[in-house]
């Protein structure tokens, strides 16, 4: 049987981290996957991050430091007991520093299948301009 | 350029009140494996990672499959095997873009659970929301709990 080669999607590492402020509410933290590129215009995160709603993932971004906060909600019915558990559900935090100048008033956000994409735009004049050097 | 935030150490009286967590959590594990439950963390180091859960009726297998259309996700259900295979594929950017961090995985994956007990396959339902693939899976008649009255 023919088949060309094909890789495996490799297993997440999930492990708790501690959070900086910490947290009130109890459970475990997760540091999600993130995918982060930029081009001139802006830069872009992705980040995984499953069983987060809209309503209970909080972007913030202040003084450069962009703040990642999503709350999940435990799906399991109390009626029902555990047969294998390989993951456990608590809230996700990420949390970077920012060297380019962000148009906060033009960040885009969306969630979708678990999955947030955040479009941070720089400011014009953090984009990098193009110099002629003019012959004297 | 984006830079990952390091973690300052924290104040000692701080570390020795996480000390004391971590010993609860892992009292609180311990109690869990004797009470029967099976240990979260480590699993079978396939993807998805799989959470199993069961009540008289049925069996519910959540998975954590981010960022996959549920059309790209096949299921199949014979007796107590379950099948659970896809592909996740991370769209290419068009623009030229550098990246910083790439961590999100990508590929396919193919993964069988063998479960307790049979399954009614023809009732098999599947959902799925968040990033978050819930399958309900409703136990076969022989293999439901039955009450059993004592004859006097």
């Amino acid at each position: 049987m023919a088949r060309e080669a094909r890789t495996e999607v490799q297993k997440p590492e999930k492990t708790s981290v501690p959070t900086i402020p910490e947290q009130t509410r109890p459970g475990p933290v997760y540091s999600p996957s993130v995918d982060i590129f930029e081009n001139d215009n802006s830069i872009t995160v992705l980040a995984d991050m499953p069983g987060v709603k809209a309503a209970d993932l909080e972007i913030d971004l202040r003084e450069s430091v962009l703040t990642l906060t999503g709350r999940v909600t435990s799906p399991e019915a109390s009626k029902e007991w555990n047969v294998l558990r390989e993951y456990h559900s608590g809230a996700f935090f990420r949390q970077f520093t920012l060297s380019e100048t962000i148009d906060q008033g033009k960040i885009d956000a969306q969630l979708t299948d678990g999955v947030l994409r955040l479009e941070l735009p720089k400011v014009e004049r953090a984009r990098p301009r193009q110099i002629t050097v003019r012959a004297a | 350029m984006l830079v990952r935030r390091v973690w300052p150490s924290r104040p000692t009286f701080d570390s020795s009140f996480s000390d004391f967590d971590q010993i609860r959590r892992e009292m609180l594990r311990l109690l869990d494996t004797a009470s029967g439950d099976t240990e979260a963390d480590g699993g079978a180091g396939v993807f998805p990672p799989l959470n199993i859960s069961q009540d008289d009726n049925s069996f519910y297998i959540r998975a954590e499959v981010p960022g996959i259309k549920p059309a790209e996700i096949s299921i199949s259900a014979l007796r107590n095997r379950v099948s659970i295979s896809g592909r996740r594929e991370i769209p290419r950017e068009h623009e030229r873009v550098s990246y910083h961090r790439k961590e999100r995985p990508e590929g396919s994956f193919d993964r069988t659970v063998t479960l307790p007990a049979e399954v009614d396959a023809e009732r098999v339902e599947a959902r799925y929301a968040d990033g978050i693939l819930t399958l309900a899976l409703p136990k076969a008649e022989q293999a439901k709990p039955r009450q059993i009255t004592v004859k006097t």
